[in-house]
């Protein structure tokens, strides 16, 4: 899962895709759970950073994850 | 410097002649005055404040070229006109037409030949794109609503119905098509082109050539926001290598000279069809002053004879957003260019 290199994002959660111009406004934790895949983190790391960090449990995060990564996919933040 | 400027109608759907004033007082040194040229009265860019220095109207296109260098002949008498850069698709005829003699007279143009402009004609695009080997729709230009059937058979359906020099519609059924041939055919004559419709995102490309075949600008932009006639009211500069390189395949096949827009519909596979050429600048066409890459001004310097080399950066997700504005002026102005076609 790699966020494309030019996707442009703030520390208040704004995502700018300069190929397309949109625009999106991601909450606080899908702009962490960004900024971990722009620093190259894999699904598994970022798993065991959230679950060590919040009060969530796997399968519930697993579930939550999907979907974002969904949502990044159809929002052509991703590299194929 | 005195610039004479066309397209003042600062409308819903605008000409770009206020962005090309604002760009050019921006980009180029002083002393600069701009001359405006109007078709009608109510043209807002002959009464907004710091846009033209003073505006004089110009026969409509369809009076001829006699009668345009006539009325020039009298502004530049007055004026000593350096340089005129129109905007309009359909005036350009005219001053093409007219550009030796107009050079002849002091006045430099920076405008494409007749025969480019003829070649990115709606008509004539599919062979545009089978001579430059650029990407474009099918199409079929159509004299009689019966030629829908066969459009229809050959592109399949949806298909776009677009007049000969403006509006288009998605037509789903071959009753859809029927009616907007009609409807597009009373309004802008024959023929009505059927196109293919391609799916996709809408993104536009300011270009600026220098008639040797370089791309001295290019801006890619995306509409935010597009009005019930289809115009931006508001678009972002884009970073897109392949719009890019699309924009100087087009000017290195076509040795496009002047300012143009190139309409295109990127697939969701990433394939860029021309779907327009527009042979002049765009009304967004500041957001490239805006960007770094000021093409009117580059015009104008190109145009005077000074050599430039191709803008390589811009700003990206630069944005515009257009407004209207009441702007309020006495019956006393509106009376003065009604009366003698030019303000003081």
């Amino acid at each position: 899962m790699v966020i494309k290199k030019n996707i442009a994002t703030s520390e208040s959660g704004f995502i700018f895709n300069p190929s397309t111009g949109d625009s999106f406004s991601a909450n606080p934790m899908a702009n962490e759970i960004i900024q971990l895949l722009k620093d190259g983190l894999t699904i598994t790391e970022i798993k065991t950073k959230i679950t060590n960090r919040y009060d969530v449990d796997l399968l519930h995060l697993e579930k939550d994850l999907d979907g974002f990564f969904l949502q990044l996919r159809e929002a052509n933040l991703l590299d194929n | 410097m005195v610039i004479a400027v066309t397209g003042l109608n600062a409308i819903d759907s605008p000409g770009p002649g206020v962005a090309v004033i604002r760009a050019l007082r921006e980009g180029l040194p002083q002393p600069l005055r701009i001359i405006g040229l109007s078709y009608e009265t109510l043209e807002p860019g002959i009464y907004l404040n710091d846009v033209a220095d003073k505006t004089y109207q110009i026969p409509y296109p369809a009076a001829g070229t006699e009668a345009l260098l006539k009325r020039l002949e009298y502004i530049h008498a007055k004026e000593n006109i350096d340089l005129i850069i129109p905007n309009f698709d359909a005036e350009l005829f005219n001053f093409v037409k007219l550009a030796p003699t107009l050079f002849s007279m002091g006045i430099k143009t920076f405008i494409p030949s007749m025969e480019q402009i003829d070649s990115r004609d709606k008509t004539n695009l599919v062979q545009f794109g089978l001579k430059t080997g650029l990407a474009v729709p099918q199409d079929c230009s159509m004299y009689s609503a019966a030629e829908l059937y066969g459009a229809g058979e050959q592109m399949g359906y949806p298909l776009v119905i677009k007049g000969k020099f403006y509006e288009a519609e998605v037509c789903y059924t071959l009753e859809q098509a029927q009616k907007a041939f009609y409807k597009l055919s009373a309004k802008w004559g024959l023929p009505v082109i059927a196109q293919q419709f391609i799916k996709g995102m809408e993104l536009n490309i300011a270009v600026l050539g220098d008639g040797k075949g370089n791309a001295i600008s290019i801006i890619p932009m995306r509409k935010l926001y597009i009005t019930d006639k289809g115009k931006a009211w508001s678009g972002i500069t884009l970073e897109d290598d392949s719009l890019i390189q699309l924009a100087q395949q087009f000017v290195q096949a076509t040795h496009w000279k002047g300012g143009c827009e190139l309409e295109i519909m990127r697939t969701p596979e990433g394939k860029p069809y021309i779907m327009e050429i527009n042979p002049r600048f765009p009304a967004w066409i500041y957001l490239t002053a805006a960007a770094g890459q000021n093409q009117p001004a580059a015009l104008a310097k190109l145009a005077t004879g000074e050599q430039l080399q191709p803008f390589t950066t811009y700003d990206v997700g630069k944005i515009f957003i257009r407004y209207s504005w009441d702007h309020i002026i006495d019956v006393s102005t509106f009376q003065q260019f009604s009366a003698t076609g030019e303000n003081n």
